[in-house]
C-alpha cells in the first residue's frame, strides 16, 4: 500500500508558480529519489510535503489521511545538518520528543537507546562543533527519524561531505533505514548518487517544474560499492543523462 | 619559544600599568603638578585604607541601587526586546524613539529625576533602569535576529509552538550578544548610580565623591575613583563567570 500520495500538487512561491501538476508516490519502505537541476521547484515540493507551504491546488496524503498544509506529519531534513550548537547531541536529537511533548528526561532516555544503532555511541554529550561530517550527518539523520519514524525528507542530506565518507554515510544509510524501516524521499542532484540509492527515481524538469520520468532501479539491497561499477549502473546513468538533457 | 610568547603577551599588560604607575609617582613626587592635587598612588592607597570602612558603607548602598536597577533593566529590555521580535509593528513603532531616547545624556535626566521623585533610593534606580535597559534590548533584538530561519523552519516541520521556537533557537541564539550588553550595563549601572548620586542624597560613593570634593581631599577623590573601577570590573567579571556557566558550548569548542 501507499505510504505516502501527493495528488496532483500545484504550488507557487511570491507568485510565481514553482511546480505543477506533481503526482508520486512512496511505498512503505521504499526510498525515492527526486532528481532535477537546481531550481527545478525540488525543495518548495519538500515543503508542500512538510506543510510549510500550503499548495496552490492537490492533496498530501499519509496513509490515506489527508496532510495538506499540516506541519509536524513527517520528518524533514534540510541541506545543512542544522545541528544546534549550544544543544549536546543527545539533546539536539531529543528535542523532536520534546517538541511532541515529552519530559527533558524521557525525551533523552528514548533517544539515547539509539545511539548505538546509528553508530553515534560516546557522542551523547559531545557538542555538534565536536563532531566530524559524517558524524553529525548521522546525527541528524536520528533527529529526523525521532521525529516521525514513517517517512522522512531529505533533502541533499550528503551534499556537503566529501566523496569517501559519503559513500560510506550511503551504505550505513540504507542499511539502517533497512533496520528501522523508514520510507524515504530524497532529493539529490547528484545521478550516482539517486541510482546508488533509490528503488525508483522521479526525474523532474521544466519551468514550473514537473515530473517528466520516473525510472526503476530494480537492483537487491543491500547494494555495495561494486555496484558503482558494473554495466547495469551505467546503463541507468546513461538513460537519466539523456532525460535530462 | 610558544611558551616565552605566552608569557610576554601576559606580561604586556601588566608591565603597561606600572610603567603608568610610575610615571604618575614621578609627576607627583617631582611636584610637576602640585602635590595636593595630584596625590601620588600611595597616597590613593592610604586614604583607601584609612576611609575603608566608610568607603564600604557608602558602596553598599550604589551597589544596591545598581543592582537594583540593572535588574530592573534587564528584566524590561528583555521584555521589550521580546515584544520587538515577536510584533514587527512595535519595533519599527518604538525603534526611533528608543535610539532618540539615548541620545539625551545621563547627566540632564538626572536632576529632573531628583526633582520628581526626592532624594531617596528611587531617581537613582530609575536613572540606572534607564541606561542599562538601552544596550540590553539592542543586544538581544540583535541576537534573536541571528537566530538560523532555516533553524526556525525547521522546528516549524516539526510542528513546534511559537514558544517552543523561542525557547529552543531565538534564546540561545541571543545569549552571546546578550551577554556581550550585559557586561556593558553593568558597568554603567554603577556610573549612573553615582551621577545620579552626585545630585543630592544622604549615602552612596557618589554622595561620598561631592563631599570629598568640596572639601579638596584630592586623595580620597583618587580613592573612591580607583573603587569606583574596581567594582565595576568585578561586576564584568562576574558577568564573564555567569557566561561561562550558562554557555558551555562555548569552552568546549576549540578542545
Amino acid at each position: 500500500m501507499d505510504k505516502l500520495t501527493c495528488n496532483n500538487i500545484t504550488a507557487s512561491y511570491d507568485g510565481v508558480k514553482i511546480i505543477e501538476d506533481i503526482n508520486i508516490e512512496l511505498n512503505q519502505g521504499e526510498l525515492v529519489s527526486l532528481l532535477g537541476v537546481s531550481g527545478v521547484g525540488k525543495t518548495t515540493l519538500f515543503q508542500v510535503i512538510s506543510g510549510l507551504l500550503k499548495p496552490d491546488s492537490g492533496r498530501v496524503m499519509l496513509d490515506g489521511v489527508d496532510i495538506t498544509g499540516e506541519a509536524g506529519s513527517v520528518s524533514y531534513m534540510l541541506q545543512k545538518d542544522l545541528l544546534f550548537h549550544y544543544k549536546t547531541i543527545l539533546d539536539n536529537v531529543a528535542l523532536p520528543l520534546e517538541i511532541k511533548g515529552l519530559k527533558k528526561k524521557e525525551a533523552r532516555d528514548i533517544a539515547s537507546s539509539y545511539f548505538k544503532e546509528f553508530g553515534l555511541d560516546g557522542s551523547q554529550h559531545k557538542y555538534p562543533d565536536q563532531l566530524s561530517g559524517g558524524m553529525r550527518q548521522r546525527a541528524a539523520l536520528l533527529r529526523t527519524y525521532l521525529f516521525s519514524n514513517q517517512v522522512a525528507l531529505l533533502d541533499e542530506p550528503f551534499s556537503a561531505l566529501d566523496t569517501i565518507t559519503k559513500s560510506s554515510i550511503h551504505e550505513w544509510y540504507l542499511n539502517v533505514m533497512d533496520q528501522i524501516k523508514l520510507s524515504t524521499i530524497f532529493i539529490t542532484h547528484d545521478i550516482d548518487e539517486a541510482i546508488f540509492l533509490s528503488d525508483r527515481i522521479y526525474i523532474m524538469g521544466g519551468k514550473p517544474g514537473r515530473i517528466i520520468d520516473e525510472i526503476k532501479v530494480s537492483i537487491a539491497r543491500p547494494r555495495d560499492k561494486e555496484f558503482l561499477l558494473t554495466s547495469e549502473f551505467l546503463e541507468y546513468k546513461r538513460n537519466i543523462i539523456r532525460k535530462l538533457n | 619559544m610558544n611558551g616565552f610568547k605566552k608569557i610576554t603577551n601576559k606580561m604586556a599588560p601588566c608591565l603597561a600599568i606600572v610603567v603608568l604607575l610610575i610615571a604618575w609617582s614621578l609627576i607627583s613626587y617631582l611636584e610637576i603638578i602640585p602635590r595636593f592635587m595630584l596625590p601620588s598612588p600611595l597616597d590613593v592607597v592610604r586614604a583607601f585604607i584609612n576611609d575603608f570602612d566608610l568607603l564600604m558603607h557608602h558602596a553598599k548602598v550604589t551597589l544596591l541601587e545598581a543592582l537594583l536597577g540593572l535588574g530592573i533593566g534587564v528584566v524590561l529590555g528583555f521584555i521589550v526586546a521580546v515584544i520587538m521580535d515577536q510584533f514587527q509593528i512595535v519595533a519599527r513603532a518604538i525603534y526611533p524613539i528608543l535610539i532618540i531616547s539615548q541620545t539625551i545624556p545621563t547627566v540632564a535626566i538626572a536632576p529632573l529625576l531628583v526633582l520628581w521623585m526626592g532624594y531617596g533610593i528611587l531617581p537613582k534606580v530609575v536613572l540606572v533602569v534607564i541606561t542599562t535597559f538601552f544596550p540590553i534590548t539592542i543586544g538581544l533584538l540583535s541576537g534573536f535576529a541571528s537566530a538560523d530561519p532555516d533553524g526556525i523552519n525547521l522546528m516549524k516541520a516539526m510542528g513546534a509552538s511559537t514558544l517552543q521556537r523561542f525557547a529552543h533557537i531565538k534564546l540561545p541564539s541571543a545569549l552571546s550578544s546578550f551577554f556581550g550588553a550585559l557586561k556593558i550595563s553593568a558597568s554603567y549601572s554603577v556610573v549612573g548610580a553615582v551621577i545620579s548620586e552626585w545630585l543630592g542624597g544622604f549615602d552612596g560613593l557618589g554622595v561620598y565623591m561631592t563631599r570629598v570634593r568640596k572639601s579638596f581631599s584630592f586623595d580620597k577623590m583618587f580613592a573612591v575613583i580607583l573603587f569606583i573601577s574596581i567594582i565595576s570590573l568585578l561586576l564584568m567579571l562576574g558577568v564573564t563567570l555567569l557566561q561561562k556557566a550558562l554557555m558551555p558550548w562555548d569552552r568546549k569548542k576549540n578542545n
